[in-house]
């Protein structure tokens, strides 16, 4: 069903019928697949790189000039590419590690690549929120910098990181759709393919309600733990 | 470690000699201590006074290390502390409690957590860690409260979970960082008999580090003056107070003379 031919609501009628949505399913656990695994990588990389960056600071755990200043300079770098070009760029990576420059796993790379940079600065002002005297304290206990990390920096802050980790998910969700284009499959492939190129809008909603119930569900999860968490300890 | 003779650690557990600390930021440079000299004895309570900026909390803060002067000597019960490794500070400062103004509590873990926090980082076994820090609970009197979170709590109680905190590991030295100054009277007053009675009951060396002229007074034994980074005077509390030699300690004197006066007056009786 095209807008073109079809008035608005025959066509928003159109796009719950039961043959788009067979068509849509395995593209929805496509994305599923890709979201989840790319954020998997990005939280674990995010966070290192968050952590190295708030530890070397000038004012933090373990100052060091070159390291940080060195690292910032590549989020900085890795960031200023837009994430189309970051995919295009990471083709030739994925076809070393997988053999294959297309498919939803060459597009992880990508996704990560264009994520764990900005999830780590998330991270890192996340971490720098925390007050310096609870870090004084537990140095004052006698706490290692690995155990001041581990049991205090990170649950301290963990409702913000939590919160930042949502942002990002999103981000990382509006990626999947533009890797469709790239052959990653997904929603983004079957929106392109079908309400792009073929002009069957109905097909063209449906993946639109897709994307917002999604994206809906990951902010109201995030927003949920975090507010548990912040309950629990008596901050709100 | 050099350690000196028996007597000498008791008359001199802390000994501070010519200490010096300059902090530098963007060009510009603070001295903030300019040759301590102090000696603290093995149990009593010690107070130091100063106005903001004098560098009190630094120079307490020398004292654990969180600050590492640029030159001079601390030694707490005989042990050199700016000589030690990294590995042998993180050993010492388990002997060495700290208490804060702002209490900084961990706000991730309830009460029986915060408290038993510096044992969980010594890898003590579970069972111990559990006896140790209900009977801690039990002397600042929070024992009713160990589930709580510190967001729920209020100042006073935070501060005995801080006192708790510090001296879970059983220190022999408290030192405390304007530990009553963001406190109300009532419960300035609730935690300096605490204090107190911890140091009878313990034997405890408290460090008072304060600007608060009636929690020296109702707290220690001896004080010294702080001025501009110099001790200016040392002594009993009542004989800085009777007879000041400093600009800080003369009005520190002299406000505390005219609030006697006061409450005198208000009261009909002294305070």
């Amino acid at each position: 069903m095209s807008l073109l031919d079809t008035p608005l609501w025959e066509v928003i009628k159109g796009s719950f019928a039961p043959e788009i949505w067979v068509r849509l399913a395995p593209a929805i656990l496509e994305t599923l697949y890709m979201t989840a695994l790319s954020s998997a990588i990005m939280l674990v990389f995010g966070l290192l790189l968050g952590i190295l960056l708030t530890v070397t600071n000038p004012d933090g755990l373990v100052p060091m000039k070159i390291l940080y200043a060195g690292s910032g300079w590549l989020i900085n770098c890795l960031r200023s590419l837009p994430q189309m070009i970051m995919i295009i760029l990471m083709i030739p990576v994925a076809r070393l590690l997988f053999g294959k420059s297309y498919g939803t796993n060459a597009c992880i790379i990508a996704i990560a690549a264009s994520c764990i940079p900005m999830y780590a600065r998330i991270v890192e002002s996340s971490l720098l929120e925390i007050s310096k005297g609870k870090i004084e304290a537990a140095k004052s206990i006698g706490s290692t910098n690995f155990q001041i990390i581990f049991r205090v920096l990170l649950p301290e802050t963990l409702p913000s990181l939590i919160r930042g980790f949502t942002v990002a998910v999103i981000a990382v969700i509006s990626m999947t759709a533009l890797a469709g284009m790239f052959g990653a499959g997904g929603i983004g492939d079957i929106a392109v393919r079908f309400g792009y190129q073929r002009f069957q809008h109905d097909v063209l909603f449906a993946s639109v309600y897709v994307l917002i119930i999604l994206v809906q569900l990951v902010q109201w999860i995030g927003n949920f733990t975090s507010k548990q968490i912040l309950k629990k300890r008596n901050l709100i | 470690m050099p350690v000196d003779k028996r007597d000498d650690v008791t008359d001199r557990y802390i000994q501070i000699s010519d200490l010096h600390k300059t902090f530098h930021s963007h060009g510009s440079s603070l001295q903030v201590l300019k040759g301590i000299n102090l000696t603290v004895r093995k149990g009593e309570i010690f107070g130091i006074i100063g106005f903001s900026g004098a560098g009190k909390s630094t120079l307490a803060r020398c004292i654990n290390r969180l600050e590492t002067p640029d030159s001079g000597s601390i030694k707490v019960g005989g042990v050199d502390i700016l000589s030690l490794s990294k590995k042998e500070l993180l050993r010492e400062r388990k002997k060495i409690g700290m208490i804060f103004q702002t209490f900084n509590l961990f706000e991730s873990k309830n009460v029986y957590r915060n408290i038993a926090y510096p044992l969980e980082i010594s890898g003590i076994p579970k069972a111990e860690i559990r006896r140790r820090v209900l009977e801690t609970a039990e002397l600042v009197g929070l024992s009713d409260k160990l589930d709580a979170y510190p967001g729920g709590l209020s100042g006073g109680q935070k501060q005995r979970v801080g006192i708790a905190r510090a001296l879970v590991n059983r220190p022999e030295l408290l030192l405390s960082d304007e530990a009553t100054s963001a406190l109300d009277p009532q419960t300035t007053l609730q935690i300096l008999d605490l204090l107190k009675e911890i140091n009878r009951a313990t034997g405890i060396t408290i460090l008072m580090i304060t600007h608060e002229l009636d929690a020296i007074r109702y707290t220690c034994e001896r004080m010294a003056v702080l001025e501009d980074g110099k001790i200016t005077e040392v002594g009993s509390v009542r004989e800085i107070f009777s007879n000041p030699h400093s600009r800080t300690g003369a009005l520190f004197a002299q406000v505390f003379t005219e609030f006697q006066q006061t409450m005198e007056m208000e009261n009909g009786s002294g305070i």
